[in-house]
């Protein structure tokens, strides 16, 4: 049996968005520029993909921009966001960002001051803290909307809010990579400037992201070229990506709330099965509505993660670690900020699901990881 | 340019009755190293190997991949032609202006060696008429016969081959002719210099890898095989052994103290390295061992390791600092896939104060606790060659 449980890390690409990879390559190869026939139904079809992506977040679909991919996204908008900076101005951001966002911001370390707001145990980020971190030499604020790691997921309407109410040209940005299509977004009613989204968490193909950009505001790009995507992200579009992703939108879009409540079905059954069956379990994720229905965190006592993941992997299993061995250097930077016990955290596994996941897993599952627990405890007590 | 090769070979070890096997070993090593190139044929022409492609631009590829073939002293590119002195002439002159763009040339000479006693012209005397005309063509250079900027090889055997250059190459002796060895490769920096080192002097290395999967990644044993790979560069075709460790892990774990981990496993490791020599014709083993770098290579380390069994250690890399491997490494090219981090979660089973004076008896006493041959058995079990 495989059961494939690293969906946070990428996606099985889902057979209709296959089928459409192979259509854009054998029918609608065109340049999207051309003036010809094939160059304009390429570019309608990119337009339809790019309503379908609009639609995940009610965006307008002209305020959608298709780039390569979620760190690509990210990129974009915090560059141009940066690009206004100036001595004793300020950035705020989370430690628990992904490294896209968390590396980008590093770089303008030397020019201005960059402030972490406090995360709590989970966490979530403190509300008062960004409150007295938000100023008026603010910049940008730049938090995630769902860590990849543990699955938090941040009141990004709340944080917005507080921030402009603080400073009203502040930009504020999100990368939701693991939240769109996952958690109901509606752009609206959320005062956030930019947002980054991709294609291969949702079992689109990869190389292909999103970028959702205010329509008042006007993105300076970091890459120049023949003005494609309103020179946001210039070059010849991937167009069979582009579709591919479109058409991994659409059926989100037509299927969200099944989906969702299956996730965050599968997600408490796991957590509620591997709890009754192994002792000295923590779950590090939160099982309500401030946790993603797809990410289940979870760790063992007396186990290294790194070890479980490849026990697991002999029976078919995928899933991933963040951690690694305690012995190297290397320790992991957003695990390390969230307050989880020593004796812990070396043994915390990601699950994460996805479309293809179902309830005939589960109980396989839960016995390898009981199995392998057992095992790895085992050794490591001899 | 150039359109062949001419391959001289080291003569110590080329004299005597083994000429032949040697000479044929070479060439074997020769053809491994040009495995990926097309329509290249390979042939000896009195006392020399040549190598020839009818590909001229591969020609830079060649003889950066035979470079580094063991046994070969000198690699002279050379210009093929046949035995008409007109156009050995003319060719020779080809050449002269092709190094003279190359280098400043001031002063030079012509050597001529007639191995073909047939070809109608003397070799001092074919040697003064190509110097005349090549004086004749670039008026700015003169003759010198004792310390010339370059010297035109002309030598005339079956063929007639034109030549200046001389590449030296990295030496050492033909692999297979001074026997075989088992090297113990780790992921490490020193393992794969150590191999190269013996290599190098002629011996025909197999290599054998220890892991703990599932407490250590896949990933590991790609990293070893890239290095078994860049390693068969020089030594040509090694063949990988792996063993997994994990049960005698277990049970040191499970029955010893934990400063004794790493002599024990590796008394363990040396037995089924023995083991697995004896059963394959190897006659000796290879560690990359330098002394007092870790625990495990102090000297009484070092004794009570090699207690564990009879066959004879070769450890070149014993008297190297660990820059000096490092920099060994960097030149041979296996120093960028070494330091790839391992994932390498063997941490689990070594001690965090392994003993550096361990005493050969209470090692004997904790190995009573084992059942060693058994223990043997269970992990030669999961021998693999990959």
């Amino acid at each position: 049996m495989e059961v494939y449980l690293d969906n946070s890390a990428t996606t099985r690409v889902r057979h209709e968005v296959l089928q459409q990879i192979i259509d854009v390559n054998k029918n609608y190869y065109g340049n999207p520029s051309s003036l010809h026939r094939m160059g304009l139904m390429a570019e309608k079809k990119i337009d339809e993909a790019r309503r379908y992506a609009a639609k995940i977040i009610n965006a307008k679909y002209e305020e959608i921009y298709f780039t390569g991919g979620g760190t690509e996204s990210n990129n974009i908008a915090l560059i141009s966001h940066l690009s206004n900076i100036y001595e004793n101005s300020n950035i705020v951001t989370t430690k628990i960002e992904h490294p896209s966002v968390y590396n980008v911001v590093d770089q303008f370390k030397d020019k201005a001051s960059i402030r972490y707001v406090e995360t709590d145990g989970m966490g979530r980020v403190n509300l008062d803290d960004l409150k007295k971190k938000v100023d008026s030499d603010t910049v940008l604020v730049s938090i995630m909307h769902v860590n990849n790691e543990i699955g938090i997921v941040q009141d990004i309407k709340k944080i917005a809010e507080i921030a402009k109410s603080k400073n009203n040209s502040t930009k504020i940005h999100v990368d939701a990579v693991q939240s769109y299509g996952k958690i109901k977004i509606d752009i609206n009613n959320i005062p956030v400037d930019t947002m980054a989204f991709s294609s291969h968490k949702i079992h689109g193909p990869k190389g292909v992201g999103g970028l959702f950009v205010r329509s008042s505001l006007k993105i300076k790009p970091s890459v120049f070229g023949g003005g494609q995507e309103k020179s946001v992200r210039p070059g010849t579009e991937n167009t069979a990506g582009i579709i591919g992703f479109g058409e991994a939108c659409k059926l989100l879009y037509d299927n969200f709330e099944e989906e969702n409540y299956k996730l965050n079905e599968l997600k408490a059954l796991y957590a509620k099965r591997l709890s009754e069956e192994i002792e000295d379990v923590r779950i590090n994720s939160l099982l309500n509505g401030e946790g993603a229905p797809h990410i289940l965190n979870i760790s063992f006592k007396n186990v290294k993660g790194e070890v479980l993941v490849h026990f697991l992997e002999q029976k078919g299993i995928y899933v991933s670690t963040g951690s690694a061995c305690s012995s190297k250097s290397k320790s992991n930077r957003i695990l390390d900020a969230l307050n989880i016990d020593k004796e812990y955290i070396d043994g915390s596994i990601r699950m994460s699901l996805g479309y293809f996941n179902n309830h005939d897993e589960v109980e396989y599952v839960v016995m390898h990881i009981k199995q392998s627990v057992n095992d790895i405890r085992e050794i490591m007590m001899l | 340019m150039y359109n062949v090769v001419a391959v001289s070979f080291g003569e110590i070890f080329l004299k005597g009755k083994n000429r032949g096997s040697f000479e044929h070993k070479l060439t074997e090593q020769i053809r491994y190293a040009l495995k990926e190139y097309k329509d290249v044929s390979i042939y000896k022409e009195l006392g020399k190997v040549f190598i020839q492609t009818k590909h001229i631009d591969d020609m830079d590829g060649i003889i950066n991949k035979i470079k580094k073939v063991f046994g070969i002293v000198v690699i002279s590119p050379s210009i093929k032609v046949e035995k008409d002195p007109e156009i050995i002439i003319e060719k020779a002159i080809e050449l002269f202006r092709y190094l003279k763009e190359k280098q400043n040339i001031k002063t030079f000479k012509v050597n001529t060696k007639r191995g073909d006693k047939t070809f109608p012209v003397k070799s001092m005397d074919f040697s003064a008429l190509a110097g005349e005309k090549i004086l004749n063509a670039f008026p700015d250079v003169t003759v010198d016969v004792h310390n010339p900027d370059i010297e035109v090889m002309i030598d005339i055997k079956k063929n007639c081959y034109i030549s200046s250059e001389r590449i030296t190459t990295v030496g050492g002796m033909p692999i297979g002719s001074c026997g075989k060895a088992l090297l113990l490769l780790s992921g490490g920096i020193d393992s794969p210099v150590a191999g190269y080192m013996i290599a190098k002097r002629g011996v025909e290395i197999s290599a054998l890898y220890f892991h703990t999967y599932p407490f250590t990644s896949e990933r590991a044993n790609e990293k070893v095989k890239r290095l078994k790979e860049i390693l068969e560069e020089y030594c040509g075709k090694i063949k990988l052994y792996s063993v997994n460790l994990l049960d005698v892990h277990k049970a040191i774990k499970e029955h010893c103290r934990e400063e004794e981990t790493t002599i024990l496993a590796r008394r363990f490791m040396m037995r089924i390295a023995e083991r697995i020599a004896e059963e394959n014709g190897l006659e000796m083993l290879i560690t990359g061992e330098s002394l007092g770098q870790v625990a495990s290579q102090t000297m009484k380390s070092m004794i009570v390791i090699e207690n564990s069994i009879e066959m004879p250690i070769l450890k070149p890399v014993i008297g190297m600092d660990k820059t000096e491997i490092m920099d060994k490494a960097k030149e041979i090219g296996t120093y960028e896939t070494s330091i790839l981090p391992y994932d390498d979660c063997c941490s689990v089973f070594a001690p965090s104060h392994p003993l550096i004076n361990p005493k050969l008896d209470s090692i004997l006493i904790s190995e009573g606790r084992l059942n060693v041959e058994e223990l043997i058995n269970k992990v030669y079990s999961t021998l693999e060659v990959i």
